[in-house]
């Protein structure tokens, strides 16, 4: 932690939760949270490379542990979604499901690592002044997951109902195909849609974003001393074992969420 | 916590993680899962079915070690059966035998005692003969008392 200008508690909070921003071209919205792309998507590859890696040399005989832990993984993520989705989930749903909980899972368990000493490694070994490292508490990074589940699920809505079919179920689903409730039909689907990727996103958003900001505050225990430091030091472990429900119960959601929506966009009303 | 290009860069990274699932992780892990289970199932299924074949094969056995303990009890007794009428046979049989051997026995003691009787009868006669011509003092001529000599020689 950088303690060359004088640290506040705001300073020190903020100098956390700043985005390693690179501008692309001039403007707000023309940049990129470059600690944000580089840890998801090393994260990417590393998890997924590992799964290929394991999924590659898989046996129909005796499975090796290894194998047996990532079909564990995905006999849990199958049954979840055989429970939901009916039709051929293997060809898409179970798997966007599996890359959906694996992917989630891990940028929440980015939140582990304890942020004072990967600052100061990100600050001496890297060069990078700010850097976060949990890709979930990224508005962004939730943003792009919901919103592409909900294209997703537009997509599916008007490939199995085709368009007319699509169009037909604003208006006249849920209450019924007489044209004086038109309005209210479509109201109620204009909120929904809107709803669902705000649920979706937020709440993975705001659960992650919350646990960093926990840790923050139980690392400024560290200010008032060696037995503050402890204090903290117990509360961090306590908050960090909590955490672990967390990460995996935000994934989870995720997961579930993105399999309800996708399979209800296959059902006709 | 602005929305920036990040946004389109992690949906982009989303969508390639999404297709690199659906292509290389999940087909090849689900085809190995269901052949094991396939595997799992026959197994089973033959497991079943040999048990069954035991079943059966256990109960045939015991019908056949019965049908052949009953052929066994059914020889033993004919067997039985056959050799005391072996028996009572080779009795009747011998009794004939032994009835024959001693009438034969019986009837040439008989024959034997006949011809002790003639022989002892002619000896007889002879002494008397002999005893007679003494007692005379002369010579009998046998040719002229010869039918006395006879009837004595029967009434002896």
């Amino acid at each position: 932690m950088s303690t060359e200008h004088a640290l506040t508690a705001s300073s020190y909070i903020e100098h956390h939760l700043s985005f390693n921003v690179k501008q692309v071209a001039g403007g707000g919205f023309w940049s990129v949270n470059f600690d944000t792309l580089v840890v998801s998507a090393l994260l990417g590859i590393v998890t997924f490379g590992l799964l290929w890696l394991v999924v590659r040399s898989a046996t129909s005989g005796v499975p090796s542990k290894r194998q047996a832990f990532v079909e564990l993984m995905v006999e849990f993520i199958d049954e979840q979604v055989k429970g939901i989705f009916h039709g051929d989930r293997h060809k898409f749903v179970a798997p966007l499901a599996l890359t959906v909980f694996v992917w989630v899972l891990v940028m929440n368990a980015m939140d582990f690592l304890p942020i004072d000493i990967m600052a100061w490694i990100y600050l001496h070994v890297f060069g990078q002044e700010k850097f976060r490292a949990v890709p979930t508490s990224d508005i962004n990074t939730t943003f792009a997951l919901a919103l592409s589940v909900w294209l997703l699920m537009i997509f599916f809505s008007i490939k199995v109902k085709g368009l007319g079919g699509w169009i037909h179920e604003l208006f006249c689903a849920p209450f019924g195909s007489n044209p004086l409730v038109w309005p209210a039909n479509f109201l109620f689907n204009l909120i929904e849609y809107v709803s669902k990727p705000l649920s979706h996103s937020l709440r993975l958003f705001g659960n992650m974003y919350a646990g960093e900001i926990i840790f923050l505050l139980l690392g400024m225990w560290a200010a008032t001393g060696l037995a503050g430091t402890i204090f903290g030091a117990l509360l961090g472990a306590g908050w960090a074992i909590f955490h672990i429900l967390i990460v995996v119960l935000q994934a989870f959601i995720f997961m579930m969420l993105t399999i309800v929506y996708i399979a209800m966009a296959h059902e006709s009303h | 916590m602005n929305i920036t290009l990040t946004i389109i860069a992690q949906a982009l990274s989303f969508a390639i993680l999404i297709w690199f699932t659906a292509k290389f992780v999940w087909p090849p892990l689900l085809a190995a899962i269901e052949s094991r289970q396939k595997t799992i199932a026959d197994g089973l299924a033959d497991a079943e079915r040999a048990k069954h074949d035991l079943d059966m094969a256990a109960k045939r056995s015991a019908d056949i070690l019965r049908e052949a303990k009953d052929k066994a009890g059914e020889i033993v007794a004919n067997g039985e059966k056959r050799a005391s009428e072996i028996v009572e046979q080779a009795k009747a049989q011998a009794k004939v035998e032994g009835d024959r051997i001693v009438a034969g026995a019986k009837a040439e003691v008989e024959q034997e005692v006949f011809r002790a009787k003639e022989q002892l009868r002619t000896q007889v006669s002879a002494i008397a003969l002999a005893g007679a011509g003494k007692i005379l003092g002369r010579e009998i001529d046998a040719k002229a008392h010869n039918d006395l000599l006879d009837k004595l020689a029967a009434d002896l």
